[in-house]
């Protein structure tokens, strides 16, 4: 089975993370801008970030075999330092328009102050301007007036909900999610956010139409392998394998893929161009193959010592 | 400053330039849809008579969008004709949006603006992955300037194979502008990245002592380690293999066992001085495979299709 992980902070992570997703089927991950830990304090660093994610974690992931794609945004929490993020705004529009941008995102509130709220209207419109989806982190506190809340100011600004993902939903969110339109992504992160275990229970009994599963793997305890791993309980639970299959693959290929930006042909059939220069010599991606890894395990093997 | 470095050959008119720039124009016109085509030219005419940098931002990242990513048509007679007159450009092998990118860089230097420098240094910056390419390929078509061997500089810095050949392979820039040091860099670094040295343009004008000299401290590198030394290293020495050192590192590549190192020590040896030293002592087969060398059928080349990089 082939799967996405909708909301993958690759840059935090370690090329094993990329050889396990690639062995357990991940074709494609899509990289939110976020919060680092550390806060940023000036607009070039910044600038960096955004660069490194079009850029060079696209290329990481394709030594892989892995499709990389990415959301822009200012993120909730730096929201807050208004002089950096005036400065972030100026330069945002520069890299929507990016190549494998499917998102502006992952925007939203954190401790829902007013910078917040500035920052994220003025998101929201400047998605509406390039007609980009919208992936919306919601709060790990006052979660649920926060998720409201949300899905409240979009359709303020006339954003439609088939236009936005709200993401890191629990049980207490995902009725309200669903019953108003919008997509609901469920982030696999351990003690924090989604148990897989919970997970299945909500697929029980609320289906899979517009439901989507990530790992939201950072630079935090978390696993990377969220997506395959919450699919193969679900399957041993008796989830329907197509249900499976749309919350995690289809679903975020639908959602995602009304940037224009994201296309199964990408990692089934990649353009010529692309198979000369970027994929070349990296037989994984060519002629529609799943992925296909030689070194996976080998390395992790702690009584293999020998390192060539 | 072009004109300056020791074996380089004539250098590229700009008339040449000015005639390649438009052969590419003529190939993406007929390569896209007349809709394309007139969506690029109100925009490259955007640019022209009301720049702005939002316009030039938004164009670069909407042509992927508009013209899509086939392959640019470059007919086989044309192909020639380009050869003949930009030694060693392929814009064969590029694709539409590639094509169109490096057409709105073009105009841009030659729109007389005084900071083009400083501009295409921020476009690098901020670039993709397929912008970076676009904009390195671009300088095929560019009159070199310090400020744009400082950006292919730090290009050449990348991990990113695809990245560093838009600049190495196929690309007459390099050989025109780069200094010794810079250019002994990339060379040094193509080999590093597992990338090839055929594609080089001026690999052999550009040659010189202290490349061949690092280029053999790089092979005992590589024997040391008991990995591979690629045939192509030896191109780069032979010319300039004086020391017993260095005609020793040959001899020992003409017995490695790495496919198509005795064709590459050979032909390295049959572009050295001290050739005819050597020829009593080689074996029946490298005189039998040394003739080949002198005939022409083994070359550089055959040894890029054979070994390197075998067409699929």
């Amino acid at each position: 089975m082939m799967f996405i992980d909708p909301h993958a902070h690759m840059i935090s992570r370690v090329t094993d993370d990329y050889e396990r997703m690639a062995a357990a089927g991940v074709v494609a991950v899509i990289e939110p801008s976020f919060w680092l830990g550390q806060p940023r304090t000036h607009v070039g660093t910044y600038i960096d970030y955004l660069s490194s994610i079009v850029g060079f974690e696209r290329f990481r992931a394709s030594q892989f075999g892995i499709r990389h794609y990415c959301t822009i945004g200012l993120n909730s929490k730096e929201a807050n330092n208004e002089e950096l993020a005036e400065a972030v705004m100026e330069i945002l529009p520069r890299f929507a328009l990016k190549e494998g941008v499917v998102a502006i995102g992952e925007i939203g509130y954190d401790e829902q102050t007013e910078l917040e709220d500035r920052y994220f209207r003025q998101q929201l419109e400047l998605a509406k301007e390039l007609e980009l989806p919208v992936m919306v982190h919601t709060p790990h506190r006052d979660k649920k007036r926060g998720t409201s809340r949300s899905m409240d100011v979009c359709e303020e600004h006339g954003v439609d909900p088939s236009m936005v993902v709200i993401d890191h939903n629990n049980e207490e969110t995902v009725k309200e999610v669903l019953d108003r339109g919008y997509w609901a992504a469920f982030s696999i992160y351990p003690s924090t956010k989604m148990g897989n275990a919970r997970m299945v229970d909500i697929l029980e009994q609320y289906g899979a139409d517009r439901m989507m599963v990530d790992s939201a793997c950072d630079w935090g305890i978390s696993e990377p392998l969220g997506v395959a791993k919450t699919a193969k309980l679900a399957l041993e639970r008796g989830i329907p394998e197509g249900n499976v299959r749309k919350v995690c693959y289809q679903n975020a290929l639908d959602a995602y893929g009304q940037s224009g930006q994201m296309k199964e042909e990408d990692w089934l059939n990649p353009p010529a161009i692309d198979q000369r220069s970027v994929y070349e010599g990296n037989s994984i991606l060519r002629g529609g193959r799943e992925p296909v890894v030689t070194q996976a395990g080998k390395a992790a093997d702690p009584d293999n010592l020998i390192i060539e | 400053m072009n004109s300056s470095h020791p074996g380089m050959a004539n250098d590229i008119q700009p008339s040449a330039i000015a005639q390649a720039t438009q052969a590419l124009n003529d190939c993406l016109k007929s390569s896209i849809s007349d809709d394309c085509w007139s969506w690029l030219a109100g925009r490259r005419e955007l640019l022209n008579n009301d720049y702005s940098d939002k316009a030039l931002h938004i164009t670069l990242g909407m042509i992927p969008r508009k013209l899509g990513r086939e392959d640019l048509q470059v007919g086989k007679t044309l192909q020639a004709s380009l050869h003949a007159l930009l030694p060693g450009w392929k814009p064969h092998l590029w694709s539409v949006d590639t094509a169109a990118r490096v057409l709105v860089i073009t105009d841009l230097a030659n729109s007389g603006r005084n900071d083009f420098g400083l501009l295409y240094t921020e476009l690098c910056r901020t670039a993709d992955l397929n912008e970076q390419i676009a904009l390195y390929q671009a300088t095929a078509l560019l009159e070199p300037s310090e400020a744009l061997d400082q950006a292919l500089g730090d290009g050449l810095r990348t991990s990113i194979q695809a990245v560093f050949e838009a600049i190495a392979h196929n690309n007459p820039y390099p050989s025109r502008a780069f200094d010794t040091h810079r250019w002994n860099h990339m060379v040094l670094k193509a080999l590093f990245i597992d990338s090839t040295l055929h594609p080089i343009v001026g690999l052999d004008e550009r040659g010189n002592s202290e490349l061949a000299t690092i280029l053999c401290d790089y092979a005992h590198e590589r024997w040391a380690a008991g990995r591979p030394v690629t045939p192509e290293l030896w191109r780069c020495v032979g010319p300039y293999a004086k020391t017993d050192q260095q005609l020793s590192d040959l001899l020992r590549a003409l017995n490695d066992t790495t496919p198509g190192s005795a064709e590459g020590a050979l032909l390295a040896l049959s572009s050295s001085e001290k050739l005819t030293h050597l020829l009593p002592t080689l074996t029946a087969e490298h005189q039998q495979l040394l003739h080949s060398v002198t005939a022409g059928d083994v070359s550089w080349s055959t040894v890029y299709s054979t070994y390197i990089k075998p067409s699929t």
